[in-house]
């Protein structure tokens, strides 16, 4: 491992990133639609990739397809670096496309993420890929796909409004927490997929382009760089993201998204940042949380 | 029915006519419809009524024939040359449908409040507190026990499934409101109920209303005119005291001697 941490090779018997010239071509068509069409969804002809529906095969296939030999890349899931789907998606980049694979947010080109948006704020010459289960927003509210595409069509949204009223009515707020729909540039409602919440006000003018893919259900979408995100939400009932009562066990942080560990059967728990890359260069700066206080002592 | 003869209806069929395959559903249908109407299209179970209900509503593309519809105060427009945004728009503002199965009306897998919001954030509401206000009183309109705002339509009854579609239709006081049969599925002493309801906030909203039933008694109750319908023709018009006491064709005279003496 630690030799091709430092010298990735291209395995030969692949084409470079593993799709066939021709295939990424037909994406990179789907791509420059989707960013001409900010949060609309462009069909494409997704393909059987050497891994099971769900792992982010539309990720892996937008990643393929916009990735150069000089591109370094990142890629996290649900925050970390070191998860078995992050591992091995890196993996199978740097084996079929020799690149450069980095754990650090601000010298990767390319993010392929599950689940979370890195905590440092992205730059205009980076681009964020998310894997996509479900790209409709209003699936679970219309299972037929024609209703859904006219609803989007003629921009009828007030159906998306009753689920936000259902959580009130249940609830007494807002009890999405996560693939929280946004309207994007003023026109589509649109899935930022299954991020915490916490992430969406991160979406809004981005300078970093965002590309969505979802690969069973055949879908890429985009947001362009410095596009208007809205989280939706109620005059009465604003928009707010989760906060927690207690900073990073840690790195000490306290605007970061935590991830709650359990450490025993004793009710023991931590509290960490999902973000690994954020949080170990914090450590390394010199922050502490409680648990690395009480280590140092 | 005494308003001035002018041209001010609000809805006008001619030649209205939907073929399935070798089936007839409805041929050479016209009609018409003002301001503040009720009128009943009776006729027997086949006879055409709900197709031509369902052409009308905007809901079935009829094979030929022209429906032009007064919004606003604007001029007649053929409502099957508009595009389909312009005709949805319509139908969620103007227009409201009440099916004869409440199921087909409602989302039964949300509550009763977001059934009577869902029509008022479809044209835009965005105030939480002030769609829910409007619920309750929608729900209390419609005799509704206020408690069932935040239960399913999967738990109410019959009666009420079929309440509950009132308020939600009419919760955005459409000019037109086609139904199907409302009563259709309920026994009597709810049927009666219901039908009192309905009276009630057709009159007080002044609505316009294509009200399609088999049950004489529906329309006689609610309707201020009425057409006969058989073999998806429509055989006989007139006012509907008229057309029960003194009907005309073969048919009429046949429906309206089926009915019990009570």
């Amino acid at each position: 491992m630690s030799a091709s941490s430092t010298a990735p090779r291209h395995d030969p018997a692949y084409n470079f990133a593993f799709l066939d010239e021709q295939t990424k071509r037909m994406i990179r068509r789907a791509i420059l639609k989707a960013i001409a069409i900010p949060g609309y969804q462009v069909p494409f002809a997704s393909r059987e990739m050497p891994m099971p529906y769900g792992w982010g095969t539309g990720g892996v296939q937008v990643t393929a397809a916009i990735l150069g030999p000089d591109d370094r890349l990142k890629v996290i899931d649900q925050g970390a670096d070191d998860t078995t789907n992050a591992v091995s998606i890196r993996e199978f980049f740097r084996r079929t496309a020799g690149v450069e694979t980095t754990e650090r947010t601000d010298k990767a080109t390319i993010i392929q993420t599950r689940h979370r948006i890195p905590e440092m704020a992205l730059r205009d010459d980076q681009v964020l890929v998310y894997q996509v289960p479900i790209p409709e927003p209003l699936r679970f509210l219309e299972p037929r796909e024609t209703e859904t595409r006219t609803m989007h069509a003629l921009k009828e949204y007030g159906l998306m409004h009753v689920k936000l009223y259902e959580d009130i009515a249940m609830h007494g707020h807002i009890a999405t927490t996560y693939a929280y729909p946004v309207k994007v540039a003023g026109r589509y409602i649109t899935d930022p997929s299954p991020t915490p919440k916490f992430d969406n006000p991160k979406m809004n003018r981005m300078p970093a382009l965002q590309l969505f893919g979802a690969g069973r259900e055949k879908r890429i979408y985009a947001i362009p760089p410095y596009t208007d995100v809205v989280s939706l939400d109620f005059e009465d009932h604003p928009f707010t993201v989760q906060k927690w009562d207690q900073p990073c066990d840690l790195c000490g942080a306290e605007d970061t998204f935590l991830d709650e560990m359990l450490t025993d059967d004793q009710g023991g728990r931590l509290f960490i940042c999902s973000d690994s890359d954020h949080c170990n260069r914090r450590q390394t700066a010199g922050h502490h949380g409680s648990m690395t206080q009480d280590a140092a002592e | 029915m005494t308003g001035p003869i002018k041209d001010d209806a609000l809805l006008r069929a001619s030649g209205l006519a939907k073929i399935y395959g070798a089936q007839i559903g409805c041929f050479d249908v016209g009609l018409e419809l003002w301001p503040g109407e009720v009128l009943a299209v009776v006729g027997e179970s086949g006879s055409g009524k709900t197709t031509l209900l369902n052409c009308l509503a905007g809901e079935l593309t009829p094979t030929s024939g022209v429906i032009e519809y007064r919004r606003g105060n604007g001029p007649m427009r053929n409502i099957l040359e508009m595009t389909e945004a312009e005709r949805r728009t319509l139908q969620r503002t103007e227009w409201g449908i009440v099916h004869q199965n409440p199921a087909d009306g409602l989302r039964m897998t949300v509550s009763a409040g977001a059934n009577v919001g869902e029509r008022l954030m479809a044209v835009g509401a965005r105030n939480y507190g002030d769609i829910r206000s409007t619920a309750l009183e929608w729900l209390a309109r419609v005799e509704i026990d206020t408690g069932r705002i935040d239960c399913r339509p999967e738990t109410f009854s019959g009666g009420m499934r079929q309440r509950l579609q009132i308020a939600r239709t009419l919760v955005t006081r459409p000019r037109l409101v086609f139904m199907d049969e409302p009563t259709g599925g309920l026994d009597v002493s709810v049927q009666a109920r219901v039908l009192d309801t309905l009276r009630g906030l057709v009159a007080e909203l002044g609505l316009s209303v294509i009200l399609v039933t088999h049950d004489l008694g529906v329309a006689r109750l609610l309707a201020d005119r009425m057409v006969v319908m058989k073999d998806g023709q429509i055989v006989e018009d007139g006012l509907t005291d008229q057309i029960l006491e003194d009907p005309q064709h073969a048919y009429s005279q046949l429906l309206v001697s089926a009915i019990l003496q009570a």
